[in-house]
């Protein structure tokens, strides 16, 4: 009934449809298993995408050619662009979409893929021989043959669903939970941990009093993800509103508490520390009088709201009473409840840098199995594990990002050589060279390795080359440019800058923080004309070059030694006890961790710097 | 293929420490012989031959420090395979540390235990078992390093600079604050709260900077020097402070010829009386107190005893000399001497001078008062009490560091610079601050936002 596939994805949520794209469009033989199609790519939290760090994931996994920019500007209703006042690395773009128009146009993509096989139905063994994945056993019995398969189970492992002092099996709610593949991963001797995270009640739009609420629209100019112009922007958007908690709330919720699984003890599994419900911030913050909350609908047409910031599980009628306490929700009526859900995950210290599981070959993990959190965590890792697993099976290239390249190089990197305690989230503190990965440059970044993989288009690359050359034929033009004092010391003086007393160049002048190019070109015709003849993106691109070239620098030169120390490659089973030199600690953390470079060994604690002096003169010269 | 992270250059004492007849210096990396040559006074060095040794002169600004030889090899042909400078200066401890603060200024790093025969391996000049010979030394020093850490916090140091690590942390994490949780319900510090934050962390690293010299002294004993006129007596106080024979000691003016370097003890302060006999030459004539030579001891010197003979020093000798000392802007007691043959009713003609202390060398009078007043001379009693001090190399040089990032910082925020970009100045902080805490990573910032911060919706 079935062909050997080259890779089967298990699970169609973020990383298992991107990476089933990926290695279906680079050639491979797919399939993807799912346990209900029509829940493929079901936000099962918020319906946004995007957002500080997350954002910035987004445009990297267009830039490389996958699905999630495209699909996100295909579905949103909003869109905005998060700390423009910031400087250009911060800038995230982020958007509210609709959430079954997001699930149908990721189906909608799926079914344009042609050799990429569905199969609906749960996956509950893996066939494995000879240490190698072989295919995946299904509920119904059926063995199917392939040479790679990628895990991509999200919270359906094991799944336990709490709300009050009920609970269930379930992947989501409503949703059966998938049994089997923990146990035999176990029993392989793989590691694995529970983890915990939830989700706020939806409701009735048309309960709601919004009057008494701030409201947030879209930007007047809105943007989008996707690099590639076959998507728009947005002509008209939709708003998202604000209200808070009292101490009403607060006490309302209060009186729930013994009956909260959270507390009760009956949830062992650890939570986000960034997302918590919100009778962990009550408890946990209890001088804070009020709690934001963000009203967001799930779409263009539908009345459903996401009560964003009020995540629960508390028994459902303590939940709708603390809401009706809320200004604006006091006629509320509750689509459903909000819940927790436990998980299992394996820690990623078993994986590969590929997302390749150390023990079994062509086994790949990706998303939240990993112990991340977020939409845009779990499709990069499927973007990844669906390239890797195409290379594998056809005796390819592995594909890792580095630090300094991505934020996807820097979560995997990280989930590898730290682990993760709680589920793990991108922020744009955890790169060390967050200067480089913006938003702005993902194309510049990763198109060409992207195209190489041929997931990238011809005209994607040849777009990104023009608007590189673009930008540096500005830059070289506004490095010509010279200002008279008295044409620049009005535009200095209104940007709280410092006059100058004689002819200065524009470069220099464009390099002070307050001062920038709109001014002069309102004052200057001839700046005006210049800038005129490039395309929006190319002047961004060159005023970020001009403004930030000393910082840009500076990672830069950071980044060229890191790399140096990447380059040098450590044999997994290199045998460390015959280092008595190293101390016990980095023996102990290198035999378990396995690092395949030095710079990854340098990144595990309790590696030191002398441990790593240490093993370069092992490794020789 | 090592090159791209051996890109600096690294400075270390290549002889013994302590006291010898030279010590070098040692420099290693591309940017040696340009270093050197900035500071060097003679040949200029970026264009001089390879091999070759050069005289001259190592110079802080206008002052002297030594004069030295140095000698050039420029890689490959050198110990490490690139450029190497040596510094050949006089053996004392304190010339060579004032030439390595003052390389280290100019761009060179304090070198790490093992490195330059780390790097002669890496370049390959070693083969493996001399190179498990270097892994020992790295192994060995950086367990030694970490107990002599330990001992080397003086007072308060290490929770002095945990509470900067802290503070510091409090700060990057506000910063950080901005940059990813914008979007958050919190309050979020303005940037007068910020800067004023940036100022006093700043505060406490000038402080420990500053008492890097302090420390030195109170770690390495103060280097003090004994000048005054041939035959005031400067051997046999020697003599008498060190309660043993070391200095030859006659009636004939300019017997002290050998090298003498000695130490007191008073109350664990140590004083380190140096090269004495080196101003021989110089002070035949006590006008010649002015000439550059002798400035250049004594510029050595963090305390100068200033002896004369009661009996034959006139007021007018006394005044001029006392404007000379002066003008050293070093600590300075003057004493006088040999009030053993003398009638005290005589000291009349010098009591215009304030703080003069009168001994006898010989007959061991005024010999305890005199050491009180040394330690009051260098301001022992508030080094004590109130401060810590920075007594080690790496520490000082990564406490530079750190604060050259803050001015960074705080010029940014008068800029009005994004706080992205801050939060590399800070970022820039946090690491050199590290090299003495341990390191500072991002759980470290967000554990502390998180449980300071109500985060997430």
């Amino acid at each position: 009934m079935f062909p050997e596939y080259d890779v089967i994805v298990v699970g169609a949520g973020h990383a298992g449809c991107e990476a089933a794209a990926a290695a279906a469009t680079m050639g491979s033989r797919v399939l993807l298993c799912t346990m209900n199609m029509q829940t493929i790519a079901q936000m099962s939290c918020n319906p946004a995408m995007g957002g500080v760090a997350k954002g910035q994931i987004v445009r990297e996994i267009d830039a490389l050619g996958g699905l999630s920019g495209i699909i996100t500007d295909k579905s949103m209703i909003q869109f905005r662009m998060l700390n423009r006042s910031k400087g250009p690395a911060m800038w995230s773009p982020r958007a509210q979409s609709d959430r079954m128009l997001f699930a149908w146009e990721w189906r909608l993509a799926l079914e344009r893929i042609p050799n990429l096989d569905i199969w609906q139905e749960m996956v509950s063994g893996l066939v494995i021989k000879d240490g190698r994945i072989a295919g995946v056993r299904t509920g119904l019995g059926i063995e199917i043959p392939g040479k790679a398969v990628v895990l991509t189970n999200g919270t359906f492992l094991n799944g336990i669903i709490h709300i009050g002092q009920k609970q269930f099996g379930g992947g989501r709610t409503g949703e059966k939970a998938a049994t089997g593949i923990t146990e035999q991963l176990i029993e392989l001797g793989f590691e694995s941990g529970r983890m915990k995270t939830g989700t706020p009640p939806r409701v009735d739009g048309r309960s709601l009093d919004y009057s008494k609420m701030e409201e947030q629209a879209g930007d007047d100019n809105p943007e989008k993800f996707s690099f590639d112009p076959q998507t728009k922007p947005l002509t008209q958007q939709r708003s998202c509103f604000i209200t808070y908690t009292n101490t009403a709330v607060h006490e309302t919720l209060k009186e729930g508490f013994d009956r909260s699984p959270m507390f009760t003890g009956r949830i062992k599994g650890l939570g986000p520390r960034y997302c918590p419900s919100v009778e962990d911030k009550i408890n946990r913050f209890a001088d804070k009088e009020r709690h934001q909350i963000f009203v967001e609908p799930e779409g263009w047409d539908t009345v459903e709201i996401y009560v964003n910031g009020f995540s629960t599980s508390l028994p459902e009628d303590v939940q709708y009473k603390a809401l009706t306490k809320i200004p604006g929700f006091e006629n509320v009526r509750m689509y459903r409840p909000g819940y927790a859900i436990e998980y299992d995950f394996f820690p990623p210290t078993q994986l590969q840098l590929t997302l390749e599981t150390k023990l079994v070959q062509n086994l790949f993990f990706a998303g939240q199995i990993n112990g991340t959190t977020g939409y845009e965590e779990a499709a990069c890792q499927g973007l990844m594990a669906g390239i890797n697993a195409h290379q594998n099976v056809h005796g390819k290239e592995a594909v890792i990002l580095k630090r300094s390249e991505a934020y996807i190089g820097v979560l995997i990197d990280d989930l590898v050589n730290k682990g993760t305690e709680e589920p793990y989230r991108m922020f744009t503190s955890r790169a060390e060279y967050r200067i480089l990965l913006r938003q702005d440059n993902a194309d510049i970044r990763l198109t060409g390795i992207g195209h190489q993989l041929g997931l990238a288009s011809d005209d994607r690359l040849h777009r990104m080359q023009q608007k590189v050359k673009g930008a540096q034929e500005l830059v070289e033009k506004l490095k010509e440019i010279r200002v008279a004092p008295d044409i620049a010391n009005p535009v200095l003086e209104a940007n709280d800058s410092a006059a100058i007393r004689e002819r200065s160049g524009l470069y220099q002048l464009l390099k002070r923080p307050t001062v920038t190019l709109e001014h002069f070109a309102a004052a200057v015709p001839e700046i005006k004309s210049t800038v005129a003849a490039y395309e929006q993106e190319m002047v961004e691109q060159a005023l970020i070059e001009v403004k930030y070239r000393d910082y840009i620098d500076k990672e830069e030169q950071m980044a060229k030694k890191m790399i140096a120390l990447e380059n040098l490659s450590l044999n997994p089973n290199f045998n460390y006890d015959s280092i008595p030199t190293l101390s016990i600690e980095a023996r102990e953390k290198l035999k378990r961790m396995k690092p395949q470079t030095l710079g990854q060994a340098s990144r595990i604690s309790g590696v030191n710097p002398s441990d790593i002096s240490i093993l370069m003169i092992y490794l020789g010269r | 293929m090592y090159t791209a992270f051996i890109s600096d250059t690294i400075v270390a004492l290549a002889t013994p420490p302590g006291v010898g007849a030279i010590a070098v210096l040692r420099l290693s990396g591309p940017q040696a012989i340009a270093i050197t040559d900035q500071v060097f006074q003679g040949k200029k060095l970026t264009d001089a031959p390879s091999h070759r040794a050069y005289v001259g002169f190592i110079v802080d600004g206008d002052r002297s420090l030594d004069e030295v030889v140095v000698t050039l090899f420029r890689g490959p042909k050198s110990f490490t395979k690139e450029d190497v400078v040596e510094i050949s200066c006089h053996g004392s401890p304190y010339i060579a540390r004032e030439i390595a603060q003052l390389l280290i200024r100019q761009g060179a790093r304090p070198s790490k235990p093992g490195e330059f025969t780390q790097r002669a391996y890496l370049n390959g000049r070693f083969d493996l078992a001399q190179a498990e010979a270097v892994a020992d030394l790295i192994a060995s020093d950086s367990l030694a390093s970490h107990q002599m850490a330990l001992q080397q916090m003086r007072g308060g140091f290490s929770k002095e600079i945990q509470q900067l690590r802290t503070q510091l942390i409090h700060f990057a994490s506000l910063i950080e604050l901005e940059l990813d949780f914008s979007e958050e319900d919190v309050e979020f510090a303005d940037r007068t709260q910020l800067r004023q934050l940036v100022v006093e962390i700043k505060r406490v690293i000038d402080r420990l900077v500053q008492s890097f010299a302090l420390g030195n002294v109170l770690k390495n004993g103060v280097p003090t020097v004994i000048v005054g006129k041939p035959n005031a007596g400067k051997s046999t106080l020697l003599n008498t402070l060190l309660q043993e024979d070391k200095a030859i000691v006659s009636e004939i003016p300019g017997t002290t010829r050998d090298f003498i370097e000695d130490e007191l003890t008073v109350e664990g302060v140590t004083f380190r009386f140096i090269d004495t006999a080196g101003l021989r030459e110089t002070v035949d004539k006590i006008e010649a107190i002015g000439v550059q030579r002798t400035r250049e001891k004594m510029s050595q010197a963090a305390l100068i005893l200033y002896l004369f003979d009661v009996n034959t020093t006139s007021e007018k000798e006394l005044i001029r000399d006392l404007e000379e000392l002066k003008s050293l802007e070093i600590p300075y007691l003057i004493v006088g001497n040999k009030v053993d043959t003398f009638e005290e009713v005589q000291l009349e003609k010098f009591h215009n001078f304030d703080g003069i202390i009168y001994i006898s060398a010989k007959r061991e009078n005024g010999i305890e008062e005199m050491k009180q007043r040394l330690l009051e001379t260098i301001n022992y009693e508030s080094l004590r009490n109130n401060d810590t001090l920075v007594s080690n190399l790496r520490h000082y040089d990564s406490l530079r560091e750190t604060r050259a990032a803050l001015e960074e910082v705080l010029t940014g925020m008068d800029a009005r610079l994004p706080g992205d970009l801050l939060a590399q100045h800070i970022r820039q902080a946090l690491f050199h601050l590290g090299s003495i805490t341990g390191e500072v990573n991002t759980e470290d910032l967000l554990d502390n936002i998180f449980s300071k911060f109500c985060i997430g919706k």
